[in-house]
């Protein structure tokens, strides 16, 4: 079930939290909406839900305008970051609300919340309290009630934010799993880029209520459209005014071809990696500005190459890697 | 909007994102109508009723019934012992709120459910409570029954809780780090008393004042039996009311009763003031 | 320091509240159980028992109605007007009930109110008759339940309630399915302090009721009754009455906010 954004707006007072924003998400696709916090993703989401109104714009769901319909006919399934389970339900209760809300006979329920919970791994704990289980197993089984009714769509906001990074890993991979499964098209939101480039088959960036780009993981981690979309899917280091990932930079204890002199400032080993921080004057005056370009070897090739602090090195990005212009340079000349 | 919202109100600053001007359906505009006809019919109309008629005999009615002397008296007398108690209230109701959060022993509970006993208890019992034991047949020999001080002791009576309990909540969510910084500053128990816990009980403690005071002024069931009601001496202005109604003088009821709520007007503005400092403040 | 404290806290407090309060069980239970069951079996008192019952209970129903209702507008929603509303909420609090009196009287009397005049004219009595009392009771006892479900709704927060509507539940399903139970604690707190409150009320009951004797006392009246009538034993009896039941309500409260604070720090 494809969901089309047409031109959604959402302003608070004077912030503009989603700015004249487009995009279409695909039909059994897992999406991720990814960004910084208060980017506006989250917001996008419960715009998709109907959990919240657009100031502007259309929400299609499915060839149908659903920007006027309230959420409960939207049939989206929504897991929150903080569970918001139902207290005072049990798990099972939990996970039957939306077929009980439905009247659906009695054994249709339970043959159905049976199915769930063992498809979230939780049959032996059908009968405890939600306040009885782990984060993880709470957010198991937000997840088992939202799918509970069959929705169309699934949105998730943020729903590892609140778990130990162990715990997000596992559910993640899990995550991953379960769509694979049962196929829904799903909307994840997420500020974490490695949860995002692990799990979705589509990115979107979103920053400041507006969308800097759309891809697979591989597209935007290789071949990302400005710099904010690299630096925020991964490291990111400046050389000779172009934006290169530190390992995408082949270093050389003497003179090679199209590469470029420079001096040690400082060597940093980081796990099986070394960082090395490197001064190269600039393309146009030599004494003026320098810039520091980071570097990043595997500790054998350091060895290897046999330089320390000092030492003139000589730097090529490597071929094929991503390159962005920096906007300073972009500006400037 | 009260003490509990007072306390509440720190705690819901920036956490939720800011509503739109009306969120109202078809479903709540409804409720929300009813609501208010309801309050109307009920509070809104009523209170407009006695101000109207204390304006309908203009000022030069307002004028005479307030030099009126017993009603003057009246006025002092409350005015006056009310400010005493909530003073008396600020001092002590701080400190058992102290004592309530910060110390531990035993019976400690029973402490807390004697602190509600007076907002619990009717006020007519209440005035049967305190004549056992300050009345006539006093055990303690200590006869207060037709003084002034029987004023101020019924005040102190039905007033104990508010400070209290407006102070107590703000005591046990104080940070415990930020007086640890200053212990570690090198502050005694004295100043870390003074120059860090209480200023930021000020908008607590004045909260409580603000509520006692207006409970203070309002006060009638526990006065009948123990104040003796003796005009220009201890007839509060309560009791003057009453006697108004009693004498079917409604317009001079009525007057004196718009000087209370004016009263209590300017203690719920202050509440809402001073709610709207603590959010701000954070 | 901290022992000078306690102790004149516990100094205050027992000088004020509890030895004066057991001395009226003191003087109540002094002469034995059996004029203070004499006291219950006499009509007048039952009467007047019966008459505070049923002026609380409509009192506790209708607050609870309306205090649901308004704490809902003013936690969930937005509109013009709501900090008026958050006033006049808290005005009864802070009202002295003579005044509260006077105002129903100037309303509903038969003669001049303007509500008294057209509802005499359909031959319905408010002033000095059980209507009166209900809504002297609900006036004053009217903050106490709203007081107490508005934190909790707010503590709560809309998280459920969203999920219930993302699953599909309409707006009665919500309410009644996840609204109410969320708040039941607030609201059971809420009922039990009301029910103490408009059990106690006593200056605006006497405005509006007339105070006639056997006929429109509630329990309160007819303790200030047989004080002047010099009949202290039957006073204190139900003056003991009276403080039973507010101290129960208040030990009740304390009890299940305990245990609810426990489960809480467990969970």
């Amino acid at each position: 079930m494809s969901i089309d954004i047409q031109g959604v707006r959402k302003q608070y007072g004077t912030f503009v939290a989603l700015d004249d924003i487009d995009v279409t998400i695909r039909t059994g696709q897992l999406t991720a909406l990814l960004g910084p916090s208060g980017g506006g993703k989250s917001t996008l989401l419960r715009i998709i839900a109907g959990l919240e109104e657009a100031d502007a714009g259309r929400v299609v769901i499915d060839g149908v305008d659903a920007t006027a319909l309230p959420p409960q006919k939207r049939n989206v399934g929504f897991v929150f970051q903080h569970y918001a389970a139902f207290k005072h339900m049990t798990v099972a209760k939990n996970v039957a609300f939306g077929l009980e809300i439905r009247h659906r006979p009695k054994e249709e329920i339970r043959d159905r919340v049976k199915e769930l919970l063992s498809l979230v791994h939780l049959e032996q704990f059908g009968h405890r309290l939600p306040s009885q289980l782990s984060g993880g197993q709470r957010q198991r089984m937000a997840l088992a009630r939202a799918l509970a009714v069959e929705p169309r769509v699934l949105l998730l906001d943020e729903p590892f934010g609140a778990l130990d990074s162990n715990v997000r890993k596992e559910l993640r991979t899990w995550l991953r799993r379960l769509h694979d499964e049962v196929h829904v098209t799903t909307v994840l939101v997420t500020h974490d880029q490695e949860e995002a480039l692990e799990v979705a088959d589509e990115i979107v960036v979103i920053n400041d209520g507006r969308i800097e780009q759309i891809g697979g993981p591989d597209e935007l981690y290789d071949a990302p459209a400005n710099p904010f979309v690299m630096e925020f899917l991964g490291p990111v280091t400046q050389f000779r005014g172009e934006f290169v990932r530190p390992h995408d930079i082949d270093m050389f204890a003497s003179r090679a071809s199209e590469a470029f002199a420079g001096r040690v400032v400082a060597t940093q080993r980081v796990g099986f990696e070394v960082r090395v921080r490197v001064v190269l004057p600039s393309s146009d005056a030599p004494t003026v500005t320098t810039t520091n370009t980071s570097v990043s070897v595997t500790r054998a090739h350091f060895e290897d190459l046999g330089v320390g602090v000092g030492d003139e090195v000589w730097l090529r990005v490597a071929r094929g890697a991503a390159r962005v212009q920096s906007e300073a340079v972009a500006v400037g000349s | 909007m009260t003490v509990a919202q007072l306390r509440n109100a720190r705690r819901f600053l920036g956490g939720r994102r800011a509503l739109p001007r009306t969120t109202l359906r078809r479903g709540s505009g409804i409720s929300l109508g009813v609501a208010v006809l309801w309050l109307s019919l009920l509070v809104l109309i009523p209170l407009a009723a006695v101000v109207a008629t204390a304006a309908n005999g203009g000022w030069a009615g307002v004028v005479t019934t307030l030099s009126n002397p017993q009603t003057l008296a009246a006025i002092r007398l409350t005015l006056a012992q009310a400010a005493g108690v909530t003073v008396v209230n600020v001092v002590m109701g701080t400190l058992i709120a102290w004592v309530l959060v910060r110390d531990e022993f035993p019976g400690k509970r029973v402490v807390e459910i004697v602190i509600d006993v007076p907002f619990a208890l009717p006020t007519i019992v209440a005035g049967l409570v305190l004549l056992g034991l300050y009345g006539p047949r006093s055990p303690l020999g200590f006869d207060v029954s037709n003084t002034r001080s029987a004023v101020f002791l019924a005040f102190a009576f039905v007033t104990l809780p508010f400070v209290v309990r407006a102070v107590q909540p703000v005591l046990e969510e104080l940070d415990p780090e930020i007086e640890q910084a200053a212990r570690s500053l090198g502050a005694s128990e004295a100043q870390n008393l003074v120059r860090v816990v209480l200023p930021s009980l000020v908008p607590a403690i004045a909260a409580g004042a603000a509520l006692s005071f207006a409970r203070a002024v309002s006060e009638y069931g526990s006065l009948v039996l123990i104040s003796g009601n003796l005009a220009l001496r201890t007839e509060v202005t309560s009791v003057r009311i009453l006697t108004y109604i009693e004498n079917g003088q409604v317009a001079q009821a009525s007057v004196v009763a718009t000087v209370l709520l004016l009263v209590a007007f300017v203690v719920i503005g202050t509440l809402d003031f001073l709610q709207r400092k603590v959010t701000r403040r954070g | 320091m901290r022992h000078l404290a306690r102790w004149i806290a516990i100094v205050y407090l027992a000088l004020l509240v509890v030895w004066p309060v057991s001395l009226v069980f003191w003087h109540t239970f002094g002469d034995g159980l059996a004029p203070v069951f004499a006291t219950f079996a006499d009509p007048l008192v039952l009467h007047a028992f019966r008459l505070t019952a049923v002026a609380t209970a409509w009192s506790v129903v209708l607050n609870v109605l309306f205090g649901v209702t308004i704490s809902i507008l003013l936690v969930r929603h937005e509109f013009p007007g709501k900090r008026i509303l958050n006033v006049l909420v808290d005005i009864p609090l802070s009202v002295s009930p003579v005044v509260v009196g006077l105002a129903l009287v100037l309303v509903y009397s038969q003669d001049t109110g303007i509500f008294g005049k057209p509802l005499a004219a359909l031959g319905v009595h408010v002033l000095f008759a059980t209507p009166a009392i209900v809504l002297a009771t609900t006036f004053v006892a009217l903050p106490l339940v709203i007081r107490e479900i508005v934190p909790v709704l707010h503590e709560v927060g809309t998280d459920q309630e969203q999920a219930a509507r993302s699953l599909g539940a309409s707006g009665p399903q919500t309410f009644w399915r996840i609204t109410i139970p969320a708040i039941r604690w607030g609201l059971l707190y809420g009922v039990v302090l009301s029910l103490a409150r408009s059990i106690g009320e006593f200056g605006a009951v006497k405005v509006v009721s007339g105070n006639v004797i056997g006929r429109t006392q509630t329990a309160t009246l007819v303790v200030e009754q047989f004080y002047y009538e010099f009949d202290k034993e039957r006073a204190f009896a139900i003056a003991s009455a009276l403080a039973l039941v507010a101290i129960a309500a208040i030990v009740a409260v304390g009890v299940l906010r305990s245990r609810a604070a426990i489960k809480e720090a467990n969970s």
